[in-house]
Order: structure tokens, then sequence, then C-alpha cells
């Protein structure tokens, strides 16, 4: 009888790959301190990532065993996030020091790619490791580069490598003021007012709807429905703040976050104590490693203010409040996805129904809410609802972030009243066009709004108004391309960035996006195809990651189609 | 199939009534969370679905069963979606059709080998949906793992459904396939993405069980690499059970050519479809080249040779070839004139736990009636005969009070002496499921085991302190006042006794003997004691101590005292080991009792079954195992009848063993191999194998299963059954037995736990579970409920003193060898030895120990050490196990060329007469260097 051939284990040692003593200590000292649950586990990894540059597989291992886990549940988590670095055994090791350079469509646009081929061929790669890397938050300023968690904007290979030999690694906090100082100029007054008694959660609520505020992650939900619906649901309920912002072409949050920081957290709070969550978990970027730097330093004086006030005002223990930092994913940014992470999972988005207000984190009611819209709402308190209302045009209330890049003259994040034109925005806020430039067409929504032509940029900009033409503010992200670009570049740009970052759970994104790039690569796209395969990713993916995945490519089909045609 | 519960999607009405909706123009009725895929296949509509699986949690990922909601803006995944009243739904329109036919049409660009199998659920919907072929561009082509003996893994056939990471990580928990990485590049990967073979797979099966594809496959045994089972091929499929553990799993032989091809889980009551590596890819053993096919005789020049390390190869030259009649006339004469000249007492007969209800039944028959002698019994001597001597003392019955699926209602799970997912692998995973739903999972044992990552207390206690942990345990709970008073009241005695015996056991001053410390000792006898129901499962590292009545009996007071029993998920379970070792012992084949538990000396009972046999029977219980072989080396037993049984390898120092059973004057073993025992034979029986016979088997749960034969045997050997009867009848029995269902309609008159349950029943319904009283009675899976079969109605509380092993170690014999079972192999080896993947996973002899003691003796993983006890010594490669404690060391006794049993103590507790095969006193020295282990590749 042959044998089948097979793999013979070494018979020294039970099945699979063994806990090295040495790892386990190792891991055991980074980790001292972290309660060994599985939502810390991606805390974990950062530890020994930070720590030693890669996550070697007996690390893995090591840490499997302290989490009283499989390897198998260890690596799939690790292998899910891009700034884990797993190596196998006889793998290399990453360089020291790694380099990412953004080469989302705004960066690109500006030689983001041009300038990561010129530093990996002027860097030694043994010391040095050039990757290319999806948005950074930093659009406004592109290309940029990040020499490991400084950020190099307007960067240059020359810049970039005075960066390096500077020896500056850390991304500097924002210098917004500190809790003390913040608390004793008059910040979280609204928050004291709830808590005193002065509103009543239903009047919170009421005051949100009268402002009108809506979600400004990108969805646009109206604020006081949502608060309104996990409040009545079953204790305990949680909340998590999304400040996970990836879209590329948007850093709005960023920008609020490093100048309005207790804004965004008294927002927080009083959204905490309006829908009476127990624990606050604030789910920031990797990438925003300043205002992580700013918030590791601030909470502790946050919470301990929080412990006294919260307490003697409303005799009830105040709400714990937890910094989570992502790991590099954009799809963490899908709000089920980012609770998926917070409890220590690859960040794969949940099927609804249910809705995370039902059925959210560790499976209780869940507030989610982007740090923008908490922002406004300390404001919407202090100066009413109507007063926030009062702003927009064309029928349009509230105001817009709108994040601003691409060929303007001056890009940023412009405050601007919702249901402006594009033009209007253009004119009023940056500058007009760069120069040398002529408006050829504009992503309204960051990656997954859909590109519009010139001819549509005096249509206003707000939720819904764009959704005849298949596209959709989002996030308002605004990316402005002229005459210089090329939309189906664009939308190449787009598709390799969703198929980078599909989670890989379901199939029409997972191998939409696939097969969508190389189809994207053709001088002249297969139109049918594309429309076929555009309706199943929009009908049957299971977050928006995949639905909104074609719109670059159906936008270019609608509005460019000279650019893929056959002539 | 394979999930304790229905799946369920999100429910939004759990009102209970049905729900009326609209699917494709038809008005139907979901029942409340049932999920439209699920409700439209029951009203004959087929949506296209590939993630799904019944019985494993839906996950909507694949997205082929999308359908579309009016109202809704996209479609939604018929699988997780239940509908609501009144919700109109288009399974089949223009929109739906379209995103099921692309996503097939992506899948098939996706995994170009997921189409070419004709089982393949992804070709079956191409098929449906008229998808012809894909017009995108194939994905990268991908290695195939052949790395390990029993599955391929083929990914160029996977389709990311993810159903192999459900059936291995919420099915069995073994947890070893993980989706990893991201977008395009998520793949399934085995550990960290290691070969399969290299990994931490246990080779349970499940996730080939469950692909839709292909993508995971079983291998054909003893065919070339990679070559896979094709299912098309399968000329007969026999429906039957699992040969290997007391579980009962239910199965289904796929035979080809004759020959069993492959092995699929049922839905059986205790398996659901699960199954383990033995019973998935462990059953070509039956035709391994080693089988008996003819019967033999020792030739006169060849005497006996006692002490030996493992059979030789030219065994056979010690036998010739006999015909049956030849051979059957040697062993019924000698037996024969053994008992007429030397008087009944000289016989002694072995049954087998492995054998059926109705062999066990015919077996002990035929020794107490046609030898004349009590002296019957088998191996549940050596696994559970303590906790049965306690469970009759305290409760009156020694089978199981819950079933072991019974912990999905348990609130606490103390797990003590037992490595279910090595030993009990299906029972492991009701456990593992459990705790995922929320059970406190208490694991008490000297080895820290898989089980114990699911633990919430693990309790490493010294090996040989059970006595001292548990009533510390039981300190706490009569000190605390954690006794249920009105369960006591109603329904035990003695409680004062019992009471004053643990006063003096405080978990301080039993925490330097046990090493638990008594913070944990309070806190787990705290969440015991209040918890809703909580319940109690052991194994051997209970039962296999001098003092194993003492240990069960502790357990026992553990449940009585706080009234954790007689409801459900709450009770008593010693995990019973053989496939039917309840079964052979509720059949009668013990020496002090008859069918159904009665004594011998019981005049009453004895006097039924004398006037149902028409055979008067000895009032005199007659000797257990050890004793048996006691005597045989005392030459006052002579003959022997031997079935099944290997006592050459699985009893307590084996030099004895075997010496004693050389020293018979005739021995006859009737066996499929020629076993350690069967080499020391005069007359050898070739018998047949589990798939080649009809029978019932009792599993650990009491319920009474049927095992139907698949194939034939091999040569000339014949049904065990039919030797039983030949032999009788040659020794003057006027037995006739049509048919095995014959055996049993006379069992169920001797035997009222099984009255109810008739032929006919079992061939319809295959399992139920006893007591059941007639044919409308389903059965009892919770027993006592409100008594228990004692005179009394109540149980009785037996308080256990402290007392230590029988061999204690010292400075020449340091160190605790610890026997027990490996995953893969059986018992004494004789079956999984000779099965392909059994062998090829775990080929060779290992003594687990952990590094402080492989530094301590100056050895290294995977070199040879030698382990010597006062009664033997062997020779085997050392593991690197850091679970085990310092001190220990663990041998598994299925490896004849290093039998942990030449080492072990045949101390014998004193109630059960069980040996100490889990305690004595060993020196363990390096031998030479290890051959250096290959690295992970």
């Amino acid at each position: 009888m042959e044998r089948p051939l097979h793999f013979r284990r070494p018979v020294g040692r039970p099945k699979g790959r063994p806990v090295d003593p040495d790892a386990a200590s190792r891991v055991a000292s980074l980790l001292d301190g972290l309660p060994r649950e599985p939502d810390q586990l991606i805390e974990a990894l950062h530890r020994v990532q930070d720590a030693e540059g890669h996550l070697s597989a007996a690390s893995v291992a090591a840490l499997a065993a302290t989490f009283r886990m499989s390897q198998a549940e260890v690596f799939e988590v690790a292998t899910f996030y891009h700034h884990f670095d797993v190596v196998r055994e006889g793998a290399s090791v990453p360089p020291g020091l790694t380099v990412r350079v953004c080469d989302s469509l705004s960066c690109a646009m500006q030689g983001g790619e041009a300038l990561a081929d010129a530093l990996a061929a002027e860097l030694d790669s043994a010391a040095v490791r050039v990757q290319r890397v999806p948005c950074v938050g930093r659009c406004d300023r592109a290309p940029v580069a990040v020499v490991d968690r400084l950020p190099v904007e307007r960067a240059t290979p020359a810049s970039v490598i005075a960066a390096i030999a500077s020896g500056a690694r850390a991304c500097p906090a924002p210098p917004a003021p500190g809790f003390g100082d913040a608390l004793a100029a008059g910040a979280y007054a609204q928050l004291r007012r709830c808590l005193a008694g002065e509103f009543t959660p239903e009047r919170v609520f009421a005051e949100i709807d009268a402002a009108g505020l809506r979600g400004l992650g990108g969805a646009g939900f109206p604020t006081g429905r949502k608060w309104r619906t996990v409040a009545a649901q079953p204790a305990p309920r949680l909340m998590a703040v999304n400040a996970d912002e990836g879209e590329p072409g948007t850093f709005k949050d960023r920008h609020w976050l490093e100048t309005a920081p207790h804004r965004i957290l008294e927002g927080m709070l009083i959204g905490a104590w309006a829908v009476g969550a127990s624990d606050v978990y604030l789910y920031l970027r990797d990438e925003y490693a300043g205002v992580r730097a700013w918030l590791e330093r601030e909470l502790p004086a946050l919470r301990a203010w929080l412990e006294v006030e919260w307490a003697a005002s409303t005799g009830a223990p105040c709400p714990g409040v937890h910094l989570r930092r992502g790991a590099g994913a954009y799809v963490c940014g899908e709000e089920s996805a980012m609770i998926e992470s917070i409890e220590g999972r690859r960040g794969m988005p949940r099927l609804r129904p249910p809705y995370v207000a039902q059925v959210g984190l560790f499976g209780r009611p869940t507030l989610v809410n982007n740090p923008e819209t908490l922002m406004w709402v300390a404001a919407v308190l202090e100066r009413g609802g109507a007063d926030y209302a009062s702003h927009g045009r064309g029928g349009r209330t509230g105001l817009r972030s709108f994040s601003v890049s691409g060929r303007v003259r001056d890009p940023g994040v412009k405050l601007a009243p919702a249901g402006i034109s594009l033009r209007e925005l253009l004119d009023e806020h940056c500058g007009g066009m760069a120069e040398g430039h002529a408006l050829y067409g504009f992503l309204p929504g960051g990656a997954s709004g859909g590109i519009l032509p010139a001819s549509l940029a005096d249509l206003p900009l707000d939720f819904d108004t764009l959704a005849h033409h298949g596209s959709f503010v989002g996030s308002c992200a605004v990316v402005v391309l002229s005459d210089r670009d090329r939309a189906r570049d664009a939308a190449a740009n787009l598709l390799r960035f969703f198929r980078h970052e599909s989670c890989g759970q379901c199939t029409p994104c997972r191998v939409g996006t696939a097969k969508a790039e190389p189809l994207l690569a053709a001088p002249a796209w297969d139109a049918p195809l594309l429309a076929e395969l555009s309706r199943t990713m929009r009908d049957a993916s299971i977050c928006g990651l995949g639905q909104a995945a074609p719109n670059p490519f159906d936008s270019v089909l609608r509005f460019f189609p000279h650019e893929v045609s056959d002539r | 199939m394979n999930a304790p519960s229905a799946a369920l999607a999100f429910a939004p009405d759990a009102s209970g009534a049905p729900i009326r909706f609209v699917l494709d123009g038809r008005a139907i009725e979901a029942a409340p969370g049932e999920s439209i895929l699920a409700c439209a296949a029951r009203h004959g509509v087929d949506v296209p679905h590939l993630c799904h699986r019944d019985g494993l949690r839906p996950d909507g990922n694949c997205r082929a069963c999308v359908v579309e909601i009016e109202g809704e803006r996209v479609l939604a995944p018929s699988c997780c979606r239940a509908p609501v009243e009144g919700m109109s739904v288009h399974a089949a329109s223009e929109r739906a059709r379209a995103s099921q036919r692309m996503v097939v049409e992506l899948l098939l660009a996706e995994a170009p080998a997921a189409a070419q199998r004709a089982d393949s659920e992804l070709l079956r919907w191409a098929r449906e949906l008229g998808v012809e072929g894909s017009r995108f561009s194939p994905r990268e082509r991908v290695e195939r793992d052949l790395s390990h003996p029993a599955m391929a893994v083929d990914l160029d056939a996977c389709i990311q459904c993810g159903r192999c990471v459900r059936a291995c990580r919420e099915e069995q928990v073994n947890d070893v396939i993980g989706y990893a990485w991201r977008g395009d590049a998520a793949k399934i990967v085995f550990d960290q993405d290691d070969p399969m073979g290299a990994s931490t797979c246990v080779a349970c099966g499940e996730c080939v069980q469950a692909c839709p594809t292909g993508a995971l496959l079983p291998r054909r045994l003893g065919t070339h690499a990679g070559d896979a089972v094709d299912p098309s091929k399968t000329e007969r499929s026999v429906e039957s059970l699992c040969p290997f553990c007391g579980v009962g799993c239910q199965l289904t032989y796929h035979v080809r050519d004759g020959r069993i091809d492959w092995v699929e889980g049922r839905d059986g009551p205790a398996n659901h479809g699960r199954l383990c590596v033995k019973g998935r890819f462990g059953f070509d053993y039956v035709a391994s080249p080693d089988r008996l096919t003819v019967p033999l005789v020792r030739r006169a020049d060849a005497p006996k040779v006692a002490q030996f390390d493992r059979v030789p190869a030219n065994w056979i030259d010690a036998f010739r070839e006999a015909s049956w009649e030849e051979a059957m006339t040697i062993a019924a004469g000698g037996l024969a004139r053994i008992r007429d000249a030397h008087g009944p007492s000289a016989l002694a007969g072995f049954g087998s736990a492995k054998g059926s209800n109705e062999e066990a039944y015919l077996f002990q028959k035929l020794v107490r009636t046609g030898f004349g002698t009590n002296n019957v019994d088998h191996c549940t001597r050596l696994c559970h005969a303590s906790s049965v001597a306690a469970l009759l003392e305290g409760i009156g019955s020694g089978a199981v009070s819950n079933q072991v699926s019974d912990v999905a209602h348990a609130e606490v799970i103390l797990v003590i002496g037992a490595n279910p997912t090595v030993n009990h692998p299906v029972a492991a995973t009701w456990i593992k499921n459990a705790v995922k739903r929320g059970a406190t999972l208490v694991v008490a044992d000297p080895r820290r085991t898989e089980l114990a990552r699911h633990a919430a207390h693990v309790l490493q206690f010294r090996p040989d302190t059970d006595v001292a942990m548990l009533n510390a345990l039981l300190h706490v709970i009569v000190e605390e006042g954690l006794v249920d008073r009105a369960f006591v009241e109603a329904r035990t005695e003695d409680y004062e006794a019992i009471a004053a015996n643990v006063r003096a056991f405080t978990p301080e001053l039993m925490a330097p003997i046990c090493g638990i410390d008594a913070g944990t000792l309070r806190t787990v006898a705290r969440t015991f004691a209040r918890s809703r129901a909580s319940m109690i499962l052991w194994g051997m590292g209970v039962s296999q101590h001098v003092h194993g009545t003492d240990n069960a009996r502790c357990l026992i007071a553990l449940s009585l005292l706080t009234g954790q029993i007689g409801r459900p998920g709450t009770g008593l379970h010693p995990l019973r080991g053989q496939n039917n070792v309840q079964g052979a012992s509720d059949a009668g084949l013990i020496p002090m009792m008859l069918p159904d538990y009665h004594r011998v000396d019981d005049a009453h009972a004895a006097g039924a079954i004398e006037r149902l046999w028409g055979v008067p029977i000895g009032r005199e219980p007659g000797l257990t195992v050890v004793e048996i072989l006691h005597a045989a080396a005392a030459g006052s037993i002579r003959g022997m009848y031997v079935m099944g049984e290997n006592p050459a390898m699985s009893d307590p120092d084996l030099a004895h063993a075997r010496a004693a059973l050389a020293n018979l004057d005739l021995l006859v073993v009737q066996d499929i191999f020629p076993t350690e025992t069967a080499w020391l034979a005069d007359v050898i029986l070739p018998a047949s194998a589990f798939a080649e016979k009809t029978g019932t088997f009792t599993n650990t749960d009491r319920m009474v299963q049927l095992g139907r034969q698949a194939i034939a045997p091999p040569g000339q050997a014949r049904q065990d059954l039919d030797i039983i009867v030949d032999l009788a009848r040659r020794l003057g029995l006027p037995w006739a037995y049509a048919h095995v269902s014959e055996v049993f309609d006379e069992m169920r008159q001797a035997m009222d736990s099984i009255r109810g349950i008739s032929w006919s029943r079992l061939e319809r319904e295959g399992s139920v579970t006893y007591p059941c009283a007639g044919d409308d009675d389903p059965g009892h899976p919770v027993v006592f409920v409100d008594r228990f079969p004692t005179a009394s109605g109540r149980a009785r509380l037996v308080p256990a003193s402290l007392r230590v092993a029988d061999e204690l170690p010292d400075a020449a014999w340091p160190t605790v060898l610890i026997t027990g079972r490996q995953l893969e192999h059986w018992h004494t080896g004789s079956m999984t030895r000779r099965a392909t993947v059994l062998d090829a996973v775990e080929p060779e002899a290992t003594v687990a120990m952990n590094g402080r003691e492989l530094a301590r003796i100056g050895a290294v993983p995977g070199g040879v050490v030698r382990i010597a006890s006062r009664r033997g010594a062997i020779e085997l490669r050392a593991r690197r196990d850091d679970g085990m404690p310092d001190g220990a060391v663990f041998v598994p006794f299925a490896y004849a060329e290093a039998a942990a049993n030449l080492l072990t103590n045949s101390a014998l507790d004193p109630q059960g007469k069980i040996p100490e095969l889990k305690y004595c006193a060993v020196r363990v020295t390096a031998v030479e260097p290890a051959p250096g282990g290959a690295p992970l590749q």
C-alpha cells in the first residue's frame, strides 16, 4: 500500500507551533498592565509592533497564549490591519524605519507616486522601507509622506530625506489648550448645564432636531433621531465616536480634532449623558498620531474631572472614556466594522438589521457619532438649534466642513453653508482654481461620491442633492480636477484604493473590486460588463464600501465617456 | 445539522405567531425567526446559496442568496433576513437574479477549481442559474496543500464562504482555521497560514464536511498523494455508528469496491453530524493486511513467551491454520475439560466494551451458564468501576444523570480528571459551545489540557490530591451556608456524617496539599453551588486511583449538597470510555452483577434470570479483571475466553499480567488482530470488525443506538455473535438465535431499563434513550428528577477521607507516571495504529513532560528517554508539553513498543477493584539527544 505524502511533524512537541518561552516573556513585559480581554487584542498588537517593528510568528503565538486565543484568531486580526507587519519564520523583518507615501488621489495628482518612486530609489532599502499607502488625511498639503509617525507635508524627496536625517519620528501633538486650561476658560459649559439638570435629555434632542443636525461622517442621518432611538433602548447602552476618518480627500475631522478637541469631547459627553451611555469608546485612526498624543495626554485629566463632577451633579457614576487606536483600515470607518475592531476583531462590517443602535458594541445598543457632528452639539445648545439651522443656501440648512484638495489655489477645510455649489466654494473659499488650471470635474464626496463634470459645478452640494447624478457629498471631501487631469485616471486610482481596502467579506466587493480594477486599465472600457458588475456591487454588497466602489467608473461612463470609448 | 439549534435569522418578531409575507407573488407563512431562505425552501423555492449551510450560523457573505424586498434600497441576503408581516419578497425577479448570477460568475473566475467536482455547490448553482462561464480574468493559481495525511487543501476551489471557519471555530471550537489578510488577498489559513499538516489541526474533518466546493477534501487513504474522495463513485451508503469512544456519534459509511471509502457525520442525537479524527478518518483498520482471516491453533512446538516487547513479526510461525470446526472443538473441548476437572471457577471470560450489547449479553450468559461461573468481566473494570461503585452506593444507578449535550443548559460546568478534547472530542464540542454561549467552565486536572483555554477557572491540582481538593469545596459549601437545605432534606440521607467529615477540610489547610489556593477553592465552590444549574463531568483521572471511589463520592456529594442534580443542565456524568462500556455493563458483563445491575447474590433477581434462562447460576460474585489475572498466575484459573479485549496491553503491571495469561492451560482469543493477548493464545478465532456486523451499542448518554453492517468480514472471519453461540452450543447450551434482534428481544425481558425499546423502533429511530418503558415512551435524558433508584428513594451522602496513592515517589523513584490516551489512538492501539491517518499523525510512542523536567534530566524534545518503575522499563521519545506539572510525566498506553502498562501498579481501589493506572512512581533518564525536529515550513 502506497503511503500518502504528508508533513511529518516533529514528535518532540504537540501539534502546531509551540509557544517560545522567550517570546512569551517578551510579550508579557510589553503587555504589562493590559487586561487580557479580547477587545484589547489590537492594542496588544500595537504594543508589540511599536516595540519590535513587526509581529513575529513567535510573538503571535505568545499573544495567542496570553489572551487564551488560538493562533488563527490572533493571526487573522493582525493580518487584517495594514499597520501590522506579520513576519513568518524565515521571512525578512522590515527595516527599522518605514516611510509611508500617500498615493491616493489628491496626493497622486500632486506627484505622490513619483515621490514614492524617487524615495525608493534614493533610500537604502535595508534601512528604510518606502511604502505606498492610502490617504493619510492631509490632502490639502499634498503630496504627503510620513516618516515613521512624522508627517512631511508638500513633500519632496529632499524634504523627506531631511526629515529622516533630523531624527524626529513622532507626530507632535496639536497646540490646542490642555484640559485644565480649557475648563478654566469656560469650556464644557454646556455639559455642565446638562449635568446640573438645566437641560433634560429631551430638551437636548429637541434642540438638535431644531438645528437639523445630521451625521457629518457621510451618511447624514438626523442626529436627534439617532439619539432618541438609542436612548429608548434597554440599558446598558454604549457610545462610540467614529474618528476613523479615512475617505480619500477627507481631513476635516483631523482639523477639528486638532483645533477644537474640547468641543468634540464636550459633545461626546453630552451625547453619553443624553442617551445614558455607560462607556464611551473613541476610535481614532492610527494615522492621526498627533491627535492621539494629545488625547493620551489630556484624557486622564478629563476622566478625573468627570469622576467628581458627574457624580456630584447627577449622583450617578460617570461614563468610562476609552481611547482606541485603529490600525490602518479604511473600512473601519464603517460604523459596524469599527465596532468589530473595537471588540478586537477583523474590521468586517456587520449585516443590518439589527442596527447598531439596537445591537452594537459588545451586543449593546450603541450611539455612534462622527467627531464633527459632536462638535456642533455644544454650539447648538449654547446658541439654540435655530441658530445652526439659520445657515444654509438654496433651501439647505446647517454648516458643512468641506475638505477641499486638488487643483485649487487655496485648499483646506472650508466651513461653508450647506447647499453651496462647487463654483461658489471655489470662488468664495478657495481663491478659485490653481494657477494655470481650468475646472474639468470634481469629486464632491471623496473616493465614494462619484466624479462630476464641470458642467454640474452649480449644483447645491449637500446630502441628497446629487442623487440624480449618481453622486453624493458624503463627508464633503471635494477633490477638484482640472483640464490637466483625466477622470479615468482618478477612477483607476480610486478602484485601486477600494480593492486595497475591501475587507474581503462579501463576494461583490471582494471579487468585484479585484475584477474591476484591471478592466479600467483597458484603453476602451467594457461598458456593458462594468455596468452589470456595478449593479451587483451596489445591490448586493454588505456595506457602503462595496456599494459605492463602482461610483468612480460609473461616473466616467456617464460623464466622461470620451475618455474610455473606442474612438 | 451540525449545530445544537436551528439557525435563527434576526428575528424582529419573537411573539410566536407565524409571519405572513409574499414570496414571488405567493402568500406564504414563516415561523418566527425563520429566515426567508429557510422559509422559501420549506415552500419548495430553492434560493441560490453558498455560504449558508443548515446548522451553521448564517453569515450572509457570499451574496448568492440575495433577494429583492419591496421598499428596500438594496437587495437582502435571504439567509440572514427574517420576513416581517406583509413583506413582499422577490427571489426570482430580474434584479435579484442579475446579482445571484453575477455572484456566481465572479466566483467562477475567482475559484476556477470550485466548479470542477460533480458535487460542487457552485457548479450546481451555475447550472441552475444558467451561468456558463466567467467573463472575468481568473485569480492567480494557488498551490495545493497536501501536508496533511487525511485532507487535501485546494484553495483554487475556495470561494471564501467561511463555512470551514464556522465549522472549525463555532461548531468544533478547535479554532485552527482563520480568515486572514484582507480584500481579494483574504484567504483561509491554518494557524498562522501554516501548512495544514504542520498546524494545530486535530483533523476532525468538520471543515471538509462543510466545504461546498471541494477546497477541502478527504484524501483517499492509501492512494497516491492528492487523490481525493469522489462521492460520485460511492456504491452504497450505510447508516451506522462510530466504533471508537463512548460519545456514540452516528455516521455513514460510504462503500466503494466493497471497502469503506469515506465517512460522513450523521445527525445523531449525540453528535449532530460532528465527528473527530478517529471517527472520520480512522476507519481503514478494517482493511488492514494484519486482519485475522482464518482460525489459528498454537503449534505444539511453540511455547508461550510471556516476556516480550511487542508481538514479533513472525508471530504466525507459532500457530497453524485450522478449520473452524477444529478450532472450535479445541476451544470448547478444552474449556469443558477444565470446567469438569477443576470446577467452574477455574474458568473465566473477558468480554469487550467494544462489542455490541447482544455480544456482551450472550458472552456473560455463556460464562454464567456454560462455564458455570461469575468470573466474567471486561475493561469497564479499568475505566469507571470505582465511579460506578460510588454511584450505585450513593444514588443507586451507575449511569449518567444527564446527557453530555445537556451542558447547553448548564450555567457552570465542572470537568475533572478528564481530557475530553482528546478522549471524547465531540462531547468536548458541546462543552466548548456552552462556554461560547456563556457557561462558566471549571477544569480540574493535574495536566493543563486544551480545554483549559476555555475555562474560567483552571484547577491544576497535584496528582493524587482529589479528595483534599474536593472536600475543601464541600467544606466551603457546608460552612458558608451554600447547602441546598430543601434538597438535602427531601432527597438525601446521612447529611450529618458528611458535614462533620468535611469540617476539618478548610481550603486553607487543603491548599498546600492540593496546590490550589484557598481563595480559588472558595470561589469555585460558591460558583458551583450558587449557579442555576451545575453539571459535573469526569473521567479516568478521577476513577483510576486506589481512592477512585472516594473521589467519586466527593463529586456525588458536591452535586447532592448543592441540589445540582435532577434537572436539565445539572447532574453527574462520568464520561464513558469505550463505545459500548455502558451497554456491556448494563448487559451484565460484570462479575457481581447480572443484567441491569442486579447483584448475583440477590436471590430474587438471580431467580428471575434463572427462570428466563432456564439454567441455574452461581450466587457467588466472580473475580474482577485484575483478580482473574492474579488467579491465573496462581494457577487457580486455568482456562480463559477473551473476546475483543487486550489485557496483555491494557492491564497494569504487564509483565505480571502477561505471565499470568501465559500460565493458562487454555487461552481462547477472539479478535480481529493478532494482539498482544492473542500472541499468548492457544486458539485464535478470527472475528468481525465493527463495520462488519449489526448490533446495538449504548453510549455514555444512555442512548441505545443501532450499528449496521456495511461490509463483509474478510476471509473466514465470522461474526462475533455466531462464534459465541457456536461455543455455547458446543458447551451443551441449547441456544438458537436466528438473528441479532432475537438476542436483543431476550435482553428486553431481562432488563427493565430497555423494555420499551423494540428492535423495529431502533431500526426506525436509530437511537432511543433509556430508561424507556414502552413504545410510546420517548426515553429519559434527565433522570433522578424526583427520586433516586435506591431502596429509600433517597441518595446517600458518603464521606471520604484522605488516602494516598499506593506507590508514592521517593528518592529512587522520584517522578509520578500518569497514563492515558491520545486523540489519535484508541485504547491499546490495536485498531488505531493500523489506521493509515491515525498512524501517520501519531506514529510513535512519546512521553509528555514540561520543559523544566526535560532540563532536569538533561533531555531534549524529541530525544529518547528511559522510564523505569519497580516493575519494568520502556524507552520512548520525549515530547515537551508545558501543560504538564512538575514532577510528573504522561505516557499514552497505546504503544506496544513502549507499553506504559509495563510500568503501572496493579494496586486496587478496595470498592471498585480498579487499578491505580493514573499514578505510580518512576524514574526518568535521558538516553540520547534528539535527532532534531524539523522546523515548521
